[in-house]
This record gives C-alpha cells, structure tokens and sequence, in this order.
C-alpha cells in the first residue's frame, strides 16, 4: 500500500491540545502499518480557545495525498466553521467530507481504518459508527 | 437602486456600531455564553472594513461575499460562520449586478437567512439572531426603518425564551430571561442597513 492512497484525517478542536492529544492518541493506537497522515487543527490562531478557518484548510492540504480527506470536530463552531468551508468550495482538497462522528473514539477509528488502505466513504462509516458503541 | 457603495456603507455602519457595543454583546453572552461575542464580531468587522478598502468590489455582491469570507475566517466563534454564510449567500444572490432593488436585497437576504437556518439547524424560537433576521426580512418589504424596527423587537424577545441551540442550550432553564447576543448584533447588521439607506 502506497502513502499516496491513504485517506487524510483532520481533527478540529476549539483546543490546540485537544486536538493534538486526540491525533496523537488515535496514531498510536493505529499500532502498525502505513502511518496515516493525521493534522490537528485546534484552537485559533492566537493561540486561544476557538476555531481558525485558516488552520483548517491548512491542516486538510497537509494531510491530503490525493485519496480524500475526513475532517472530524467537536462542536459549535468547529463544525460550523468546517460547514462554511466545504459551502465555500475551493477551501478544502476534493473530495473532502465533515464526518459525524465523536470526537475521540470517531478519531481512533477513523486512522485505524484509513491505515487498512481503506477508501473515505469506508473511513467515514468506521467514524460514524462510534456512535453505536454504548458504554453502559 | 442600491449600488456597491451603498453595500460598504452598510458594513461600515455595522462595524462602527459593533465596535461601539462590543461591551454590551459580551456583557450579554457572559451570562449564557462564553463572553466573546463582542470581541470576535469586533475583529470580524474590522477585518471587513479593511478589505473593503484595500480592494473595494464594484458590485453588490461582490461587497457582501467578500465580507461574509472575512468573518468566516477571522471570527473565531460560531458567529463566524453564521454571519459569513449570511451575507456570502445574500452576495452570491446578488449575483453580478453593479445595481440592485430594495426588493432585490429582500429577496436575496432571504436566501442569505434561509442559508444560515440550515448551517444552524436553527429555527424562529430558538434564541438564536435567527429570532431577529426573519421578522427583519419580513419587514424589509416595507422598509429598512420597519426592519430595523423588527430586528430589534426580535431580539427583545428572545428574553423569555429557552435557547435551544448552541451553548446556551446546555443551561436549559437557566438560559431564560436573557437577551440572546447573537439576535442583538443582528439587529445591528439590520441597524447598519438602514443607517447605509439614509433612513
């Protein structure tokens, strides 16, 4: 398997350690095989609590290898401001897609599937499908 | 007609009155927010009236999707967005027209509204500045006077109100008997426009 067809995963958080943390987590948890390319995008740009539309379309370039890339966020503004992205059009790498997904476990399954070589429709139903896992 | 220099004076008026009630919108959001409102639309703003004059569009639309690009990117809250998609979607429905009708601006503000309703999933009730722009774009048919007049009314009324969008949302009960900020600063994009009509 070729990096050039790995899925990128991009994660949003209103914090740059959150996000970080959560991309680090999900990475090492992916264990062996291709290393996905995963790029956190927290915060903004000053440094505070929010999002940066900026740091977004920075973060999915970085990560994108030509086979797709799944955002996945945590709330508020950051999917409104991913929402606003993709409405834009020529923000974001084609094909990009905001995943519906929680924000951690959406994260790790994301890059262990994306790391299998898997297509993006596949990464975003492995995402998706964190929601069904019920703790109690 | 409306021309594009009428479409920058609407955004200058909004920024100047968004600079002079920055305080007031996060005195509003502290309460129920997270007490940024007025800071994040102040630099939204300012970005705007600063693109606007570095490279002033000669259209109407051409005004408003660039502001709307501007607060998308330099907001940094959810009003970001909001906003962004609300005036990028009423240019985009201006289309290329040097010149555009009152009720050319209604109709395409609408769409703008609309636009927003569906980025939010947020409908008239919710406390939301969604609570301000409908009865403001009902009223525009009017005219910018009874749709200033309705914007502000809107807002007034989300006081009693239970958010149920956005963070608000999470205090239930609590979020009752606070004005929502973000229908008091659309009241003021709404103020801006008939500052910008003379009116």
């Amino acid at each position: 398997m070729s990096d050039e067809q790995l899925v990128g995963i991009v994660l949003v958080s209103h914090s740059a350690a959150v996000a970080a943390s959560v991309a680090e987590l999900a990475k090492g948890l992916a264990g062996g095989g291709p290393v996905v390319p995963v790029a956190p995008a927290g915060g903004t740009e000053g440094g505070g609590l929010g999002t940066s539309s900026e740091l977004i379309a920075a973060a999915a370039a970085s990560v994108d290898r030509g086979a797709g890339v799944a955002v996945l966020t945590d709330l508020g503004s950051a999917v409104l401001t991913v929402k606003a992205l993709l409405a834009e059009g020529d923000e974001l790498p084609e094909p990009t897609r905001l995943v519906d997904a929680p924000f951690v476990e959406g994260a790790v399954a994301a890059v262990v599937t994306a790391s299998t070589g898997a297509d993006l429709a596949a990464v975003e139903a492995a995402a998706t499908e964190a929601y069904t896992y019920r703790k109690v | 007609m409306l021309d594009a220099e009428f479409f920058r004076r609407w955004m200058t008026a909004t920024a100047a009155s968004v600079d002079r009630e920055a305080e007031r919108l996060t005195a509003l959001d502290s309460p129920i927010g997270d007490a940024d409102h007025g800071s994040n639309l102040h630099r939204g703003f300012t970005a705007v009236v600063a693109a606007l004059e570095k490279e002033p569009p000669g259209t109407p639309g051409g005004v408003l999707t660039l502001a709307g690009r501007q607060l998308i990117s330099t907001v940094g809250g959810a009003s970001g967005p909001l906003y962004g998609t609300l005036l990028r979607r009423t240019g985009k429905a201006l289309g290329d027209a040097g010149e555009v009708s009152a009720e050319q601006l209604a109709e395409a503000l609408r769409a703008g509204v609309d636009a927003v309703m569906t980025l939010g999933g947020a409908a008239p009730g919710d406390k939301t500045m969604i609570d301000a722009l409908v009865p403001a774009v009902d009223a525009l048919g009017e005219s910018f006077t009874a749709a200033r007049t309705a914007a502000e009314e809107g807002a007034v009324a989300t006081t009693p109100l239970q958010a149920r969008k956005g963070r608000a949302s999470y205090l239930g009960e609590r979020s009752i008997g606070h004005q929502d900020p973000g229908a008091t600063s659309a009241a003021l994009l709404i103020a801006g426009l008939t500052e910008a009509a003379g009116e």
